[in-house]
């Protein structure tokens, strides 16, 4: 007892001597390898519960701002693609499912198969990533971006001199493919068995950002009259709004000229600055009500026409409030797509060591507490793809 | 040192009531359920997309929220294991929603009383003057 005690305060670290005899995978403060798993997932549980609550922080932003501006929300979400939003959703769902096999086949000890299974989680996480990357480059083109940065402009809706993002987003995931291939192709020449089985997979997880490049580009390009027409549409009132009051300021109004049916002329003129909502209302109204007494219509049905300043139509598309959407947008999902580099990283360090064979039925914890973990930010995409994207 | 080792075991060995000598505790989740799962949260995927585009009024957030709170709990329940689970994980995994629950209706309650708009407004044009 006293050398061994001499032993662990010279060298706490070190191989110190043991009374008794345990696995290479048990430390020696666990009794049993149970106990081990059940401490570790306890503290991955409680890891996973801080989580919860640093997202519940954004999830609430977004609570208070969709309850102040609900109009806001629905006509900035027309900007965001559903499609590409529901594959990555599938993409996630597809890498949980592989996930969960993973932490399987450790428990089953079926190696090949764990490898497999790990690389394909890694190729999903890539494609979400390169398909976030072609939504995110086509929305900074068109300068819809945070607040005090949002540019967008309905009538040039393209940025020329805009930089290519999607190539400066793509510049770190070419440089690790090629990195990752010279790597591999160096370990096949020098024969070194074990960085070639770890790097093969590894390679074709590199080249699957790619993938997910080309899987967004085919599917923005073929949804892209659709979901612009459907932003177009309903900003099409907007659009003309900002350019009349920009020109009213000037002290020249085209616009007046151009609609030439009415005889309320002064009235109109007014009403032509967007801050006159309650005027343009009344104006309405009074086309109504001249429409009536010509009998080109003989009742009318559309009674939202009363004249008073709440009917007034409210803008979303301006810098300020569509901006704050775009924050929220870009915080949410980008510091998801953060913890999804994260998972990517353990993932990486989990692959490393199953072509090891590290993992048995009695010590497969490091892969279920990151399967956890990767559950979790499955679980957050869930709710983020709905409150985000398929607002109405 | 030896001695606090074998307090320790015995305190773990008589605080170790669950299956057997603590060696055999893997469960691996069946295969079949796990693609069940995986098929079913595919299908309210596109069930949650589908009825984006039809009108339920007000009910919209309710019915995404309750698609996606089921979806969240099949992954929670087979695909994190806690069906499985001790009960004690799954009651620290629940007990964090409550108080994201507090936290989200205080907070969203105290702006909707003390604060009707509280986003800066830097643009040249202001449409919505009164509320």
């Amino acid at each position: 007892m006293s050398t061994n005690d001499a032993d662990t305060a010279t060298d706490p670290h070190g191989d110190h001597g043991h009374d008794h005899e345990h696995p290479a995978f048990l430390a020696h403060h666990f009794d049993t390898p149970e106990q081990q798993y059940d401490s570790g997932k306890l503290g991955m549980w409680v890891f996973l519960v801080t989580e919860v609550l640093f997202f519940s922080g954004m999830f609430c932003a977004y609570a208070i701002f969709r309850m102040l501006r609900p109009e806001v929300f629905e006509g900035c979400s027309q900007f965001l693609n559903t499609t590409l939003g529901a594959i990555n959703t599938g993409v996630l769902l597809f890498s949980s499912l592989t996930m969960a096999w993973a932490v399987r086949c450790a428990q089953t000890e079926e190696y090949k198969k764990l490898t497999t299974l790990i690389a394909t989680t890694l190729s999903c996480a890539m494609i979400f990533l390169g398909v976030k990357a072609i939504e995110y480059s086509h929305k900074w083109e068109m300068g819809l971006l945070p607040a005090g940065m949002f540019s967008y402009d309905p009538a040039h809706p393209h940025h020329a001199d805009a930089p290519n993002y999607l190539l400066w987003i793509c510049l770190p995931f070419a440089l690790i493919f090629l990195g990752t291939l010279i790597w591999l192709i160096s370990s096949i020449v020098k024969g070194n068995k074990f960085q070639t089985a770890c790097l093969k997979p590894l390679t074709i997880v590199a080249f699957s950002f790619f993938i997910g490049i080309g899987l967004g580009t085919i599917l923005e390009s073929g949804n892209k009259g659709e979901s612009h027409s459907t932003a177009s549409d309903s900003t099409e009132h907007i659009e003309s709004a900002d350019h009349s009051s920009e020109i009213a300021s000037v002290g020249h109004s085209p616009e007046s000229s151009q609609g030439g049916h009415t005889e309320y002329g002064v009235m109109e003129r007014l009403a032509v600055d967007a801050t006159n909502s309650g005027l343009k209302n009344e104006l309405k109204a009074l086309d109504a009500q001249s429409e009536l007494a010509t009998g080109t219509v003989v009742l009318d049905h559309s009674t939202d026409v009363d004249a008073t300043i709440k009917r007034a139509p409210r803008d979303f598309l301006t810098p300020s409030r569509a901006g704050v959407f775009f924050s929220i947008y870009y915080c949410m999902t980008g510091i998801h797509a953060i913890h999804i580099l994260a998972g990517i990283g353990v993932l990486v360090w989990l692959l490393v060591r199953s072509v090891r064979q590290d993992f048995n039925r009695q010590y497969f914890g490091p892969v279920d507490y990151v399967g956890l973990y990767w559950h979790l930010v499955d679980l957050i995409w869930i709710y983020l793809f709905p409150l985000l994207y398929l607002i109405r | 040192m030896s001695a606090h080792d074998s307090a320790a075991n015995d305190h773990a060995v008589s605080g170790d009531h669950h299956e057997g000598d603590g060696y055999d505790f893997a469960h691996p989740m069946p295969l079949p359920m796990l693609f069940t799962v995986f098929a079913i949260l595919i299908a309210l995927t596109i069930t949650t997309v589908m009825q984006a585009s039809f009108d339920f009024g007000s009910y919209d957030v309710a019915i995404v929220m309750a698609i996606a709170t089921v979806k969240a709990i099949l992954v929670g329940l087979f695909f994190m294991h806690l069906l499985y689970d001790k009960p004690f994980n799954l009651a620290i995994f629940l007990s964090s929603f409550v108080f994201v629950g507090l936290f989200v209706i205080l907070t969203v309650s105290d702006s909707r009383l003390t604060s009707k708009d509280f986003i800066p407004v830097d643009d040249a044009v202001i449409t919505s003057t009164a509320e």
